[in-house]
């Protein structure tokens, strides 16, 4: 009922607003007297179809036309903002852990704003700002990570006591907190209103919007978007822009070209209450509670709340995908937990009347962050969805990004963690998907700890060599659904479970970590690594080496055998990908990339070479096993293995070749460990992984050869300053801001991609830098953790953040590493970064409010590196990734 | 609970006729190969008999689960929800759109469940309502010998049985000018139902024969309900005897329909069309009407009887049919010749065709190990056929005081009597109207008091009440104890067997409740 009063009074706002709309709708509405005929045709064609018209189609729209954009079609299967947009909260906050989603939501912030103003549409923004409560001191901590880099984007933000929590909501039961978040520019909207605002100013701007019309397929020729078929006809268009939510995966797989986008629909309860006695102000905070797992905030005098239970209930929504509400049934026995946690927390609404349970429909995705972006194979498919019950909070800003990326080609901020492209064909079966969603949801109030590891969903792809090293007790983590080894947990020693194993502080497997890395120092150790993205690049003629010339930075045209780490540059010089490329013949090539590139190059690579039959790309990731051997004793292993020299005089480090390992002939060893240690990795073809690595650990026996996981090698490659891309580099950053000039040949004789940029850059200076952070005062065993994300202060000004970090147990230190950027004291304009400026600072990282004094280097330790180096690999062979 | 699972498990073994539910075929005339393990387990088990039944006794779950293949660690607890997750994995829930009633329409929701003991299933279930004509179809079809009979493509052909002159006319025009055919059911299946859609035209070819069959017959006004139903059962147990005798060069067909006719399936399947519910059943399913008396008691009125050795009639029918000499060898050990329970039956052609066709039939070079057709001729064969699909067709006409039809599986009438059933949806009906109330909004509630009452229930378990009256019956089935209680302890018994000790202990269980919509029937009786 409330749902309905709340739709009535959008309409009518709307429609008054929006005169041109009243029109078309005012026949359908009186439809006793006319035989309902659809009051404006679809266009024949249009430069943009945006199917969907919730908060994310809306916005799409809103922010294409903004932009320049007119030629746009929106189409609903239902009517305006009447799905989950129409049922959801209407909570804006900018509360995210995740960067980019924080700038997504503080934009949509400002957006919805300024809104009413622009289009004259209430949009019932109300600022209240929003406590976020803490009932444990974890909890307390995570709350003071997200206040640190709220603070630094200069969003008013602060630490509360429980006193004070009383001060702002007078119902608050405190006596069980620690403390709290307080922002106070968090909002409340009328989410539909807020849609039918976005969708005013879009259709004055000359969107076209059609409602009651559905979408059957999107059709695609030769890989890119032709048009859209529609239950009223079809539309020829160059873009096609899936907002279908809760539908988004059942549409994408309507066509006959397939476009995965994992996400799956929860039931999501919350509850209306009748106005209190007094009611409550409606400029009243919003209250998160996640330890109670509920959200509480003001409405119409009474309140609203919901919240994210520990046992979800997956929506099937196979048959229903017509239906614009959903007619959910409300579950009070399935919502009895979370009443608990409202009435603890505010004991005096006993007796506030109940006006409804509402029952929505949530789509979550397999690692709770949205989907946006192109799809891999349909140029012009782009895809806004699966935005984990934060629809609104992410709705501008999300739409904003998506807008830029199609007219701009890249939005304007790095949106890699939420790219379509990072899932594959993989995740997209219902089973996965349901399964996962069960924890993802529940995950929405978990502690966000580091080093979080998904259960469910996994042994996906594994590696043949998996139960051997499950076996010798190896623990296992996840990426792109490849199982990889965190680490061995020797016989006789006992980790904490799961739950207990949570923690910002000194993880448990401290020193099992350390012994590993002691033995990559001293002996060797051997990590299967075979999760790697691995393509094979051939040609008959040289269009090979003329193609891969063209899109890596590096110069490809060196002696076969040669290994050449290169970055795959975007037009503005930045890092699209970074990978190893191994020259196999005069005309093929061999080229490994972190594991959640597979989807991503693929497409890059596709999308750029040329049309030729005579060259061919393919994707020889599951046909390799690869293992690493990293250590001093990793030469004596493999030649007694080979029975061939494989000393530095006789294999180089950076080198490739083919060799016997044991009875398997064909291994392609090259002399590189991602590590900065002395050290080989082996691709062996996956029928022979099982006997290589038998023969190397036997014959590693006596070199005092052990297993080892990703940890260790992550504490390696950080204290030698080397950058991973996915975590330090991404799309913004070029080889100059990370001081990877050697890895460009700006000079190899032919053009490549981001050249132009590059130059610019080195004749007009960097605006960031890499920088390698050590911590001074910082106390292991009791100060909590840097993880990545944290504020780097210079001479107590903020000048960036950090992307990854890790204790080095050689130095006994821990080390960070994070960009360094100058931004003017008056103006906060950004100005170059010299070696002098890194070099003259201060610097403190802030890990969750707490200070550390910390020492900035541009250059690695040299006295790490034991290994000889080839002439042109200097200093930083800075090649590495997880 | 002092009644451990061991001395349960202990205790049915003993009276292990109830075991047999399963393997009607083979258990008698092939030494049965879970028999074997089954004593083997026996013997294992009367070590614990003798010293005390604790829990401590049966402290290694895995002794128990020796024959099963899995070196899995499965809890042999199963917590209360994977409990309901098992069961309630194969609901299927349906509810007629609201204003139906008044249409005449007397089905008011159906509800239905089943639980497998085979891998796979030998149940089949459907449900769907006539498009063509008025009423809603529900069959229970309950396979031996192999899941490969009991495919649900009864409702099809009563369907066509059904339909007017002018409609079959209509479909076999747009059949012959290939135009796309308007469809004949609507099903209300669940996504996990098993659908072969590779053979589907192949079995659309043989329905096509059979309306125009139909056409042919010429006759105006067409066939009477109970001529329909008839004629639909024997014409699709024709076709799937013409279907293996026909020449099939592709092997994966003829395969198919070499384990069909081979293999067999009871069925029992209700047409409802306002008042009117006809019954037709052949074998030993069984479909029973919940009766609320005027004095609120609640009464049984069983709709079919089982076609088995049990059964008067039928052994009178039986002995109609063949001659004085084989009175004697019909029916041994309860069973048809020996071998069969059910006395009706779709396919098992063994006890339908000569000895001849048979041989030429199977000798024509197929494997038949493979394909699991057990080839054997009964003694005392000498005047096939011994078996029918022939149904019985009751006709009830349905009155305000009939509540629901259950239609059930011998899985479940084996474990629950008909006055236990009626009486467990009864109980559940005002178990479920006495929650309503608690959850309704008509007066304010506030939200301590609701608090309260979510704490109460969950305290007294009725959350975990289960809302498909399938469910219920089946948890009762298989988990009820003399004292009509489930025991928790014996239904994740009974659920953690694994697959080839499940079936020695419990059937296929299919459930589908039918409720009627009183209103409407008395509408009915009070505008005529």
């Amino acid at each position: 009922a409330a749902g309905m009063f709340l739709r009535l009074l959008s309409d009518l706002q709307w429609r008054a607003a929006n005169p041109r709309w009243r029109r078309m709708s005012s026949s359908r509405r009186s439809s006793s007297t006319t035989a309902e005929p659809h009051p404006v045709s679809l266009p024949a064609q249009a430069q943009v179809v945006i199917c969907g018209g919730g908060i994310m189609g809306t916005s799409v729209a809103y922010h294409l036309s903004k932009m320049g954009w007119k030629d746009i079609v929106l189409l609903e299967q239902g009517r305006l903002a009447a799905g989950t947009t129409r049922f959801c909260a209407g909570i804006v906050s900018t509360a995210r852990p995740v960067s980019i989603e924080l700038k997504m939501a503080h934009y949509s912030n400002k957006l919805y704003q300024q809104l009413e103003q622009e289009t004259g549409v209430q949009t019932g923004y109300m600022k209240t700002g929003s406590i976020s409560l803490a009932q444990t001191q974890d909890r307390l901590i995570s709350l003071k990570r997200i206040a640190s880099s709220l603070n630094v984007m200069g969003i008013p933000c602060e630490i509360i006591s429980p006193k004070k929590v009383l001060q702002l909501h007078p119902l608050i039961n405190i006596h069980d907190l620690v403390g709290a978040m307080y922002v106070p520019e968090d909002a409340l909207v009328s989410s539909a209103n807020v849609s039918l605002a976005l969708a005013t100013a879009a259709s004055r701007n000359g969107v076209q919007i059609h409602e009651r019309t559905s979408v059957s397929h999107v059709t695609v020729q030769k890989g890119h978007v032709t048009g859209v078929e529609t239950d009223r006809g079809r539309i020829q268009c160059q873009y096609f822009v899936n907002c279908a939510g809760q539908w988004a995966y059942e549409l994408g797989h309507s066509g006959e070209e397939p476009v995965h986008i994992p996400l799956h629909a929860c039931e999501h309860f919350y509850l209306l209450t009748h106005p209190l006695q007094e009611p409550l102000s409606s400029s009243l905070p919003t209250i998160v509670d996640p330890d109670g797992r509920i959200y509480i905030r003001n409405w119409q005098g009474g309140i609203l709340s919901g919240g994210f239970e520990k046992n979800p209930k997956p929506l099937f929504t196979e048959g229903r995908n017509q239906l614009e509400i959903q007619n959910l049934q409300e579950d009070w026995d399935h919502f009895g937990p979370l009443l608990s946690a409202l009435l603890r927390r505010m004991p005096g609404l006993e007796a506030l009347q109940i006006m409804q349970l509402v029952n929505c429909p949530e789509s979550f995705t397999p690692d709770m962050r949205c989907i946006m972006g192109e799809s891999p194979t349909a140029r012009g498919y782009f895809v806004l969805a699966g935005m984990n019950s934060a629809g609104i909070s992410y709705g501008g800003g999300a739409g904003k990004y998506l807008a830029e990326w199609m007219v701009n080609g890249y939005p304007s901020e790095n949106v890699w963690p939420l790219d379509l492209k990072r899932f594959g064909t993989l995740q997209s079966s219902r089973t996965f998907l349901r399964h996962r969603v069960m924890e993802v949801m529940p995950l929405m109030c978990d502690l966000k700890v580091p080093r979080w590891d998904f259960q469910t969903g996994r042994q996906l792809r594994t590696s043949p060599l998996y139960d051997r090293l499950d076996a010798q007790g190896a623990r296992w983590m996840e990426k792109h659904g490849f199982e990889r080894v965190k680490y061995f947990v020797p016989p006789g020693s006992d980790l904490l479970d799961l739950d207990h194993s949570k923690t910002f502080y000194k993880p448990d497997w401290f020193d099992i970590v350390g012994s590993e890395v002691k033995c990559c120092k001293e002996a060797v150790c051997v990590i299967d690594m075979s999760s790697f993205t691995k393509f094979e690049i051939s040609s008959t003629g040289d269009q090979a080496l003329e193609s891969l010339q063209y899109l890596f930075s590096n110069d490809l045209d060196v002696p076969v055998g040669h290994v050449v780490h290169t970055g795959m540059l975007n037009e503005k010089g930045g890092y699209e990908n970074d990978c190893s490329i191994a020259r196999l013949s005069k005309r093929s090539f061999f080229m490994i990339s972190p594991t959640d590139q597979q989807v991503h190059c693929w497409a890059w690579l596709k999308n750029r070479l040329p049309d030729d039959s005579n060259l061919t790309v393919e994707d020889v990731t599951w046909k390799y096993t690869a293992l690493n051997l990293i250590g001093p004793r990793a030469v004596d292993v493999l030649s007694e293995l080979s029975y061939a020299p494989m000393t530095a005089e006789h294999f180089p480090s950076l080198f490739c070749k083919e060799m016997s390992v044991g009875y398997a002939n064909g291994i392609r060893v090259m002399s590189i460990t991602h590590t900065g240690e002395p050290g080989f990795v082996l691709y062996i073809p996956i029928e022979y992984a099982l006997h290589v690595y038998n023969e190397v650990m036997n014959m590693g026996q006596k070199y005092g050869i052990r297993n080892a996981g990703y940890y260790a090698l992550r504490s390696l490659r950080i204290e030698k300053f080397f950058a991973f891309w996915g975590q330090d580099l991404d799309a913004f950053t070029t080889p100059m801001e990370c001081g990877r000039e050697f890895q460009v040949k700006l000079e190899k004789g032919t053009q490549f991609v981001g050249q132009e940029a590059l130059l610019e850059q080195k004749q007009n200076g960097v605006y960031k830098r890499f920088t390698m952070f050590i911590l001074e005062d910082h106390d292991t065993d009791l100060d909590l953790w840097p993880w990545w994300g944290e504020p780097i202060f210079r001479n107590g000004r903020y000048v960036g953040k950090t992307t990854s970090s890790a204790y080095s147990y050689t130095l006994e230190r821990h080390v960070c590493l994070g960009f360094v950027h100058h931004f003017d004291e008056k103006t906060g304009e950004e100005l170059v970064v010299t070696t002098d400026f890194i070099n003259q600072g201060e610097y403190e990282i802030d890990i969750a409010g707490q200070r550390f004094q910390a020492k900035a280097k541009l250059y690695p330790f040299s006295s790490l590196f034991t290994q000889r180096r080839r002439k042109d690999e200097v200093e930083l062979s800075g090649y590495q990734r997880e | 609970m002092s009644r451990t699972v061991s001395s349960w498990i202990l205790s049915s073994a003993r009276n292990s006729s109830v075991l047999r539910g399963k393997g009607r075929w083979y258990s008698i005339c092939i030494p049965d190969r879970n028999e074997l393990k089954w004593r083997l387990l026996v013997s294992k088990r009367c070590l614990y008999r003798a010293g005390s039944c604790s829990r401590s006794a049966f402290s290694s779950p895995r002794a128990f689960r020796h024959s099963s293949a899995e070196e899995e660690q499965l809890s042999f607890q199963l917590s209360a929800s994977q409990i309901n997750d098992i069961l309630r994995a194969g609901e299927l829930c349906h509810r007629a759109p609201p204003g139906s009633g008044r249409k005449g329409g007397s089905v008011l929701s159906f509800e239905s469940n089943q639980l497998a003991s085979n891998s796979p299933m030998e149940d089949r279930r459907s449900a769907a309502t006539c498009l063509r004509t008025a009423g809603m179809l529900f069959g229970v079809f309950d396979g031996h010998a192999g899941a490969a009979c009991a495919q649900a493509r009864l409702p099809h052909y009563i369907a066509v049985s059904l339909m007017p002159r002018q409609s079959l006319q209509e479909i076999e025009l747009a059949v012959e000018a290939m135009r796309p055919v308007r469809p004949i059911l609507r099903r209300h299946g669940h996504p996990g139902d098993a659908r072969d859609r590779r053979l589907s035209s192949r079995y659309f070819e043989n329905l096509r024969v059979y309306w125009q069959h139909l056409l042919d017959l010429d006759a105006e006004p067409g066939l009477s309900l109970e001529e329909a139903m008839i004629c639909a059962f024997k014409r699709l147990d024709s076709d799937i005897s013409l279907e293996v005798q026909a020449p099939q060069d592709n092997e994966l067909l003829r395969n198919i329909a070499l384990q069909v006719a081979f293999s067999g399936a009871t069925a029992c399947v209700a047409h409802v069309d306002g008042v009117h519910l006809h019954v037709a059943n052949t074998g030993d399913c069984r479909a029973v009407l919940g009766v609320r008396e005027e004095d609120g008691t609640w009464s049984t009125l069983p709709l079919t009887r089982d076609h088995n050795a049990f059964d008067e009639f039928e052994i009178r029918r039986l002995k109609r049919e063949h001659p004085r000499s084989e009175e004697k060898t019909l029916f041994v050990n309860d069973r048809l010749l020996g071998i069969l329970m059910p006395s009706r039956a779709f396919g098992d052609v063994q006890l339908k065709w000569s000895k001849e066709l048979q041989h030429s039939v199977l000798e024509n070079g197929c494997d038949v190990e493979a394909l699991n057709i057990y080839q054997y001729v009964p003694p005392n064969y000498h005047t096939p056929p011994y078996l029918t699909a022939e149904p019985e067709v009751t006709y009830h006409k349905l009155r305000s005081k009939d509540k629901f039809l259950v239609i059930a599986s011998d899985g479940l009438w084996e474990m629950l009597s008909n006055e236990r059933v009626v009486q467990l949806v009864a109980g559940h009906l005002t178990e479920l109207s006495v929650q309503k109330p608690q959850l309704s909004f008509e007066k304010p509630v506030n939200l301590g008091y609701m608090h309260n009452l979510l704490l109460q229930r969950k305290s007294k378990g009725l959350a975990s009440l289960d809302q498909n009256i399938a469910t219920h019956l089946i948890r009762h089935a298989i988990g009820g104890n003399e004292r009509g209680q489930v025991d928790q302890e014996k239904l994740a018994a009974m659920l953690a067997l694994p697959d080839d000790l499940a079936r020695m202990y419990r059937d296929d269980i299919t459930v589908t409740v039918v409720y009627f919509n009183s209103e409407s029937i008395e509408d009915y009786y009070r505008s005529n």
